[in-house]
This record gives structure tokens, sequence and C-alpha cells, in this order.
């Protein structure tokens, strides 16, 4: 039982469920750690995966596709940027609205694109990287040749590095610590705020490219609250995006135990509880430790 | 001389009022030049229009006699001006190093080169005595530290005028004696400084001029050598002030607070106050003098009931508080002037008269069973706003639009008419400027010589060698010296604040 429980089959299926709470959550390190609040994640998913979609689907190029994501999720993300540090309104109303907005928007242009109120029409997936060894395995082969997990993977490890090594990293830590300190020493802190939430736009969107590629069309209300989860997993990760990244591994496992279960002794119902119950408790037992970048979600004002 | 620094009638306005009205200021190269006034005077404004945070409505900057528009920081620091703001602009969870070149970083391709900048900091810190820690973070050193950091930031990015806004609030006498080594050094090596402040010892101590400002104007402009602290305090409040508390000796009656061996250790195991002991009788006031941070809030906290303290004894006039709500612990005689006026001693939401019924607002003649009596709210709030001079003199207007000391009088106001054995002062002045210390002061003395207890904690140690009857230091949560009258040197304070006198041993109760 255990065996057939941690297979290979069950490991692919960790990783598919995990990369897109990964790329979300990493983007939610960027727009945290420059001093934003995201919320509006959940949205940004939603749009990227209905943009890749139809990119995908009036091109017949998944790689127009995904490029049809980013910029979907770059667009949410620009007016929640626009709204949150530009006009300086609450970060948490904002990112309601803006999933409120996706909702509505990506049923809307369903409705008209594809005269369905549920689903897009089937697009194609992501080629994959032949893997030799793995072959044999088919699904497994597919999934980890797929070049967004090889791509999630090289950006968790680059985010980190962006984030501790470098100059733009540093800077946009300190708009998120004290923007008062960085505008005292010339640095623009509404500029790398924008960079923070617009690169988190791109990263969700992503997020989105991914569930659309994985189910093969857009589904209304595809993001099913992965926006959430993975600001969850930002928080338990501590706002580093190896943390972030581990922590939706964790959550991802819990998820596909949930699924491996089904059908056993235990009733659905509870089975179906675990991956929030693990997200509880998980946020519970670290949450005491985890703290936030000193000036999230607070607006700066220049001039007082 | 050349001058190093120009203003030429410089206007800032904000929403309602005039911060600089047609400012000039000249301060010549490689001189210290005190700006000194009152809180809301406009100096702080002032620099920060030097220093690129604030656009001027008119007036003309002069930089080493060549014109200069300074849009932001940005343009300030490559004019060569640094600046040390009194609220450090220090980023507390990034490291020292990561501070200090922060906007100005070494960086190839965009990765920083850490090791090369490393050894150039260190360099620099070695030629101005300013060693600091680089690899540790911010939070986790000391404000002496940080600001040797905030002035390590600005000779990093080259800066050639430095503005220190009140530098040594934060420090002990000890650190600020390193500081004004510092600073004389730095004008050695040809810097020029700016130095706001509003003790008028440091200005005597180190300034060659002194510029002083008094509501948004320069009211004088004077050489050191050639003035005395009396005429630079006149100037800046605009009549005769006096610098020295003038008291009695105290006619000490029965123990009204007794502390017996309080403990208090906080959630994370760390012990806070070791084993204190103290007494305050009636008609005298013990001070307490100590570095922040060393259990003056906790012990505070502890006998106003906000802090639950691990063991030991409060006694309020044989009453012990242990058992007592917060609003019990009041009720019997405990009046609390609290060290952050925002957080515990106002409702900066409220308007005045609320404020000065908090804590009263159950007693029968501010409020019947079912509703306040408003009248009696009003009655309340014209009376005291009358005695302790409150402005403006409007009970109706919110607290958050008063300035600090008005704040700090509404505070006062409220507590002195609970009727109460105990004061219990922390930090009154803070921020607070000369006229308001005056009133402030005087105001506790008279009530010391009505026969109550008063408890000052005090991080100003004028303030507490001025007020005090006898002081008590606390270091690192004990109670390690207790001196039976205000007869002592600043420096001996500063050693057991400091902990390098006395340490490790609980003072016996003087």
């Amino acid at each position: 039982m255990i065996g057939q429980i941690f297979s290979l089959a069950f490991l692919a299926q960790t990783i598919r469920i995990s990369v897109p709470y990964a790329l979300a959550s990493l983007g939610g390190v960027y727009s945290e750690r420059g001093g934003v609040v995201n919320i509006a994640l959940e949205g940004i998913i939603l749009n990227g995966a209905f943009c890749t979609a139809v990119g995908t689907y009036y091109t017949g190029s998944p790689l127009v596709g995904i490029l049809c994501g980013v910029a979907g999720g770059l667009f949410t993300a620009l007016i929640h940027a626009i709204v949150s540090i530009n006009i300086k309104a609450d970060q948490i109303i904002s990112g309601i609205a803006i999933n409120l907005f996706a909702v509505g928007i990506t049923k809307f242009v369903l409705g008209i694109l594809f005269h369905s109120s549920s689903n897009s029409a089937r697009i194609r997936g992501l080629p994959h990287i032949y893997l030799g060894f793995i072959e044999h395995q088919r699904d497994v082969a597919h999934l980890l040749g797929n070049p967004m997990v090889l791509g999630t993977i090289a950006i968790v490890i680059a985010s980190q590095v962006i984030l501790f090594k470098t100059r733009f990293g540093l800077r946009l830590r300190s708009v998120g610590e004290n923007p008062e300190a960085a505008d005292t020493v010339g640095i623009s802190v509404n500029r790398y705020r924008y960079y923070g939430v617009l690169i988190s736009g791109a990263l969700a969107g992503l997020a989105g490219a991914w569930l659309a590629f994985d189910q093969h069309s857009f589904t209304d209300g595809m993001s099913a609250g992965r926006g959430y989860i993975a600001l969850a997993a930002m928080i338990v990760g501590k706002w580093n995006p190896l943390g972030a990244a581990a922590a939706c591994l964790l959550f991802g496992l819990a998820e596909s135990l949930q699924i491996q279960s089904q059908g056993g002794a235990l009733p659905t119902q509870f089975i179906q509880m675990i991956p929030y119950v693990a997200t509880i408790v998980v946020l519970a037992g670290f949450i005491g430790k985890a703290v936030a970048p000193g000036a999230d979600g607070v607006p700066y004002e220049k001039e007082k | 001389m050349p001058y190093a620094i120009q203003l030429i009638n410089i206007t800032k306005r904000f929403a309602r009022t005039v911060a600089n009205d047609n400012v000039r200021l000249a301060v010549l190269d490689g001189s210290i030049h005190a700006l000194v006034g009152e809180n809301g005077a406009g100096k702080t404004t002032l620099m920060e229009v030097l220093y690129g945070l604030y656009q001027p409505d008119s007036g003309k900057i002069k930089i080493h006699e060549n014109e200069v528009t300074i849009r932001s920081p940005h343009d300030s620091i490559k004019l060569g001006i640094g600046m040390v703001h009194q609220h450090f602009m220090l980023v507390p969870t990034l490291t020292i190093l990561e501070n200090i070149i922060l906007g100005a970083e070494d960086a190839k391709h965009g990765f920083l080169n850490l090791s090369r900048t490393t050894s150039r900091i260190a360099e620099l810190a070695d030629s101005f005595s300013l060693s600091v820690p680089l690899n540790e973070r911010v939070q986790d050193v000391g404000v002496g530290i940080q600001q040797r950091v905030e002035i390590l930031k600005a000779i990093y990015r080259r800066a050639d005028i430095l503005i220190l806004d009140e530098p040594t609030a934060v420090l002990t006498p000890q650190e600020s004696t390193q500081l004004f080594g510092i600073l004389s050094e730095l004008k050695q090596q040809g810097k020029t400084i700016v130095l706001i402040t509003h003790k008028l010892n440091e200005v005597m101590a180190i300034s060659e001029h002194v510029s002083v400002m008094r509501k948004g104007k320069i009211a004088g402009e004077l050489d050191t050598a050639e003035t005395n602290p009396q005429e630079i305090a006149q100037l800046m409040v605009g009549r005769p002030v006096l610098l020295k508390v003038e008291k009695d000796k105290s006619k000490t009656g029965h123990p009204v607070l007794s502390v017996n061996d309080l403990s208090y250790v906080d959630r994370r195991g760390i012990a806070i106050l070791k084993d204190v002991s103290l007494e305050v009788s009636s008609g005298e006031i013990l001070g307490i003098a100590g570095i922040e941070g060393n259990g003056q809030t906790q012990l505070v906290e502890a006998i106003t009931g906000l802090l639950k303290p691990t063991s030991g004894t409060i006694m309020l006039n044989g009453i012990n508080l242990g058992d007592l709500s917060v609003s019990q612990i009041f009720e019997s005689g405990l009046a609390h002037i609290p060290e952050d006026r925002i957080k515990r001693g106002l409702v900066v939401d409220l308007p005045i008269k609320e404020n000065l019924i908090l804590g009263m607002h159950t007693r029968n003649e501010f409020s019947s069973r079912l509703s306040m009596k408003l009248s009696g709210i009003e009655q309340n709030a014209k009376l005291l706003i009358e005695k302790y001079d409150v402005r403006p003199p409007n009970p109706d207007a919110l607290a958050r639009e008063l300035s600090g000391g008005n704040q700090q009088k509404v505070i006062i106001a409220r507590e002195l008419s609970r009727n109460s054995k105990l004061i219990v002062a922390s930090q009154p002045t803070r921020g607070v400027d000369i006229g308001g210390t005056e009133f402030i002061h005087r105001t506790l003395v008279s009530e010391r010589d009505n026969g109550k207890a008063i408890l000052l904690i005090s991080a100003d140690l004028t303030e507490i060698l001025s007020l005090s009857d006898r002081i008590a230091v606390i270091y690192d949560g004990r109670i390690v010296k207790v001196f039976s009258d205000n007869k002592v040197e600043e420096s001996e304070l500063g050693l057991y604040m400091t902990g390098t006198k006395g340490n490790g041993k609980t003072a016996a109760l003087a």
C-alpha cells in the first residue's frame, strides 16, 4: 500500500499539482517583498489561464499561448499596481475586486468566443522534452520533460539568487521593509514596487498557463483557490523563494495524497479535507515565527 | 571663508501651516553649525528641503556658492549632502553592510560585489573611528551603532556636508561624548556639519555658529562664543524661560508605592525584570535612570496592571495590586502618564473632551446608567483645558490635531484630575518643547509638594537630575544603584546605566 502510494506516478502527480502553486507563490514573494500585498494572485491565475487558452486556440502555438498568459497576468497585475501604488487604495480590497472581476470577465468572453459558459474548445498542450531513461513510464516522462516544470525549478533557484545577491533584490527588499529609508537614499519606491507587482503578475500568469495546458482547455473558475493556497505557502515559506517552493511541494503532496486515497476506507469528505487541514496546521505551526516585510500592505506617502 | 550651504528666502507651506517662512541660512564651509528651535519651529522641514525630501514653494539653494535645484535625495547625495535623520532611515532586517550600500551599490551585471565593498567600508570606518559590525543585522545592534551606520552611509556616498537631526536624543551621555568626538574628527577632515538640536548644552559645547528658529522663521543668528544658553532659549521660545527647575527640599511622608522582588520573564523566556525592589513615599520624586529597553517599560506596565509579573508584589497604599484589574488599580489611587502618548495615552480620533475622561467615564459626574452626561463632560473639559493651557482651547478638537506638547498636556490634565496618590510618569516630556517642558516640570513638582508620590522614568538625564529627590538606576532589568539625593554627575550615572559600574548586583534599597 505505502509503496503504491509513494510511487513514481505519485511523485509526478505531486509535482504536477505543485507547479502552479510554486509559480504563483513566487509571484507573491516578489510582490510582498516589495511591500504590496497581492491577494489578486487568484484572479491573475484565472486571467492567465484564459489568455493562454485563447492564444493557443487561435494561433495553434502553445508558445504564443504562454506569452498571452504572461501578458494577461501582467495586465491584471498592472491594475493592482495602479490601484495599490498610485491611488494608494486598500490592497486587500483591490485584490478582492480583481478576483471578482476576473471571474466575470473570463466567463463573459468565454461566452463570446466559445459560445459556452463552462469551458473553451480543446487546445494543444506543451511539447515535452524527450527523456530516454524514463520513457517506459509515459505520463511521468511527459511531466518531468515538460519545459514548464524545468522552467519553474530554474525560476525558484534564480529568484533566491535575485532576491539576496543582486542590487535589484536588495532594493526590492528595502522598499518593502522601510520605504522611507529607501527613499532617503534615492531609490524610487514606486518604481520598485511596480517591478515587484508586475513580476508577480507574470509568474501568476504562468501558473494560469500551466493550468490551461494541463487540462487542454480553459474551464470556468479553474483557478479554484490556488492563488490563496499560494499565498499561504508564501507565508509558510517566510517570504523566501526556496521556502515558498518547499511549502508548495508540501501542499501538492497533501493534495495528491487526497487523490490517491479516494475510494479507500475513509469517507471522501474527510479525504478531501486533507490539503486544507494541512494548510491550517502548517500555518498555525509556523506563522508565529514568520514575519512579514515591515511595510507589507502599507501604501507609501512621500510627503506626510 | 566660503559658504558650504546658502538657503535664500526658503518658504515651504503645508496644507494649513507655513513650516518655513522666508528662511535664510548660511553655513560656512568646514564649520559646525547648530540649528535650534522648539518642536514645530521648522528646523527639520528646512533641512528636508535641503535634502530634497520636500520641494520649497519658493526660494533658492546654493551649495558651495553655486545655485542648485534639488528634486530628490538622489540630487542632494550627488551634491555631497548626507543626512542622519532623527528616526534612523535604516532597514532593520538588512545587515549593516547592506544598509550602508543601499542605493549606491557596487555591482557587476547587477550582482553585488560584497567583498570589495566590505574592505572599502572597513577602511572608511577606520579613518573616522566609526567601527561597526558589518555583517550584523541592524535590528540586532543598539542605537549608538545604528547612528554610526547612518554617518558611515553618508560618508560612503562621499558626503562633505552632513546634517544630523537631534542626534543625541537616543544616546547615553557616553555615546553622546563619543559622537561629538566623531563630529570633531569629521570637521578636522574638512566636512561641514549642521546639527539640529534643542539641547542648549550641546550647542555651547560643539558648535561655532547658531541659527535659532521660531514658528517657521529665523529668530536669531549668533556666534556661539558670544552667546549663552539663556539668550538662545529666549530666542527659541520668544519669552524668558526658566532653564532650571525650581524646587524646595522634599517633605517625604509615608511610603505609597512599594515594589518587592518583582521579576518578569517574557514569552520567549527572557528575564526582563530581575528582583526589582523600590519604594516611593508621598512628597517625593523617585527618578529611574536607564537606557531604554532595560526593563523600564515592563516595570511601568507591571505597576499599572497592564502586564502580569512572574513573581513579586506591588503594594499601593498597603493594597496588593496583584489581584486587581486595571480599573481597580486606577481607582485605588494611581495616575499614569504613559511613555507612548499615541498608543497608550490617547484615543487620537476622539475629541479632547472625551480623551479627558478616559478611564473615569463610569464616574457619576460623566455617566448615568444609560447614557453619558454630555454637560458634565463638557464642563470638565473646559475646566481642565483652562487650567493646563491646552491649545487650541477647543473641547471638540480631535486629539490627533494637537501638537505633541498639547497632547501631553491633555494626558497630564486627565491623569492629575483623578486625585491619585501615586503618579507614574514615563518620559513625560519626550518630544515636548522647552516651553511645554517647563510647564510639565513645574506641574510635577507642585504635585509632589501636594504630597503625591511620583515615580519618574526618563531617558533624559537632565530631567532625572533636575526633578528627582532620589535616583535609582536600572540596568538589564535590575536596580543596580540607588542615590539618596540628586547630587550625582551625569557621567557617574552613565557608568551605572551602561553596566560598567555595579553590574550584576542588585543594589540595596537606600
